[in-house]
């Protein structure tokens, strides 16, 4: 298993390669539907992502005694994101991108020029994941977008993945993908 | 004898934080059929790591804790009505079992205690034991489709192997965006709302069980024999077990109209029944 320390700089990331299992420590931002509609809008998103993570998530997290605790926080599906994430990519430096189905050819391609990977997280696998998250760093937009789609800044340590589209353009999703409807083409007969 | 608020309280609880036990079952079998593929094995023991887990920790095992959809017997409106049913959802919310999961569809708010203009979703039904309720999230959600016979892209007719051909194409299709491996449940025939509505119903059903119907329990053995030779695997990224289970009933239909609709449940299947 690979450590990933963040930030990473793009040579890290370019060493990657898909189906590295990694093993993330530091701060990820969580950022979904209205997220990345407030970013194509042209809204000022106020977060370095530079070198960083963002996180395709929508948590459980609830505050006790004052202090904001994470309850499960999994994957939600990458591909409704397909239509801004190349620009975001471009425009924010962000690294790794963590979720769960892959994305579509035009975001590889922005992970290809500009140096980040697609890191597929378990889905469902909610309650592990939250074991990772060892402290809340913040919240923005949690009025705006309400707590599962606010921008999360979870501190972790360990939070596990694999590395499923690489910077070259390697892609477990598409051989998989490429294989299953040659299969079915066999079974329409 | 514990109060009915409390028993819906813990009933929601409980299918938040656990797993259907046949689910299990059927997720540790999928685990020693993967030998040689390293993502299977990672994504399956990671299942089941979580699975442990949240039942340990009485957290939810999954984020998105769904559509909650109660089948309540017509009997029981009175302990279970609808006020008491929402109210115990407010307490689970409050409690962190449940995310605040109901967005108003015209302006975008949030309803932090998930009730909402038709959620949670309440069916009485005369047919239904005690109270069941079934968790089932957003992303799998998406994935359900509906199709209409005959189906010239798929060379799918007006009979049993046209829908064959048809809910094998939503498994292609579906790949790992519905977190496989999954569980569907399928309406052959039936107009566009019983049809969706009778396929979601067969997730209550148990996976080792097969239809009474015997063409019917011939398909769906064979569906999950061919989609499993799709090669999807666990979250797509390959592997020998795409779908756990694949449980097809029928309603009849118009002459003019023929559905295959079919439900596409993740492998978060929460679904739990109390007598009440």
């Amino acid at each position: 298993m690979k450590q990933i320390l963040l930030p990473i700089d793009e040579n890290q990331v370019r060493s990657l390669r898909a189906g590295d299992a990694i093993s993330i420590s530091g701060l990820i931002h969580t950022g979904r539907d209205k997220f990345h509609k407030f970013f194509a809008d042209g809204g000022k998103i106020g977060v370095d992502f530079n070198g960083g993570a963002l996180y395709h998530c929508g948590p459980v997290v609830i505050k006790e005694n004052g202090i904001w605790q994470v309850k499960a926080a999994g994957p939600t599906t990458s591909v409704r994101e397909n239509p801004y994430e190349s620009a975001f990519i471009e425009k924010s430096g962000v690294r790794l991108i963590i979720g769960k189905g892959g994305m579509d050819d035009k975001t590889h391609d922005a992970m290809k020029r500009f140096g980040c990977v697609y890191v597929q997280a378990v889905g469902g696998a909610a309650a592990l994941a939250a074991q990772a998250v060892k402290s809340v760093d913040g919240v923005d937009f949690l009025e705006e977008f309400g707590a599962a789609e606010a921008c999360w800044h979870f501190n972790v340590e360990d939070f596990t993945g694999i590395v499923a589209m690489d910077s070259l353009g390697n892609s477990l999703f598409k051989a998989v993908a490429d294989y299953s409807s040659k299969r079915l083409l066999e079974l329409l007969g | 004898m514990r109060k009915p608020l409390d028993s819906i309280v813990e009933l929601i609880r409980a299918t938040s934080t656990s797993l259907a036990s046949d689910v299990t079952c059927a997720l540790k079998k999928a685990l020693g059929l993967e030998k040689t593929n390293p993502s299977a094995k990672v994504v399956l023991k990671t299942i089941l790591d979580n699975v442990k887990l949240a039942e340990k920790n009485s957290t939810p095992l999954c984020q998105d804790t769904g559509t909650l959809t109660f089948f309540v017997n017509s009997a029981l409106k009175k302990k279970a009505s609808p006020e008491t049913i929402r109210e115990a959802v407010r307490i689970a919310t409050k409690n962190g079992w449940l995310r605040k999961n109901a967005i108003d569809s015209i302006d975008g708010k949030s309803y932090d205690d998930n009730c909402a203009n038709g959620l949670p979703v309440i069916h009485y039904l005369d047919d239904v034991k005690g109270v069941t309720l079934l968790m089932k999230g957003g992303g799998s959600e998406n994935m359900s489709r509906q199709y209409s016979l005959p189906d010239g892209t798929l060379g799918a007719g007006r009979d049993l192997d046209g829908a064959r051909k048809c809910i094998l194409d939503a498994i292609d299709k579906t790949q790992g965006y519905g977190c496989a491996p999954g569980i569907i449940g399928v309406c052959i025939g039936g107009d566009r709302a019983t049809g969706y509505e009778t396929a979601k119903m067969q997730l209550l059903r148990n996976l080792n069980d097969s239809s009474p119907d015997k063409r019917i329990a011939a398909l769906e053995k064979r569906i999950l024999k061919e989609s499993n030779s799709l090669g999807i695997g666990p979250m797509g990224l390959g592997g020998k077990t795409t779908l756990l289970g694949v449980k097809i009933a029928s309603c009849a239909r118009l002459p003019a109209s023929f559905f295959v609709t079919i439900a596409y449940m993740c492998w978060a299947l929460r679904r739990r029944t109390i007598e009440l």
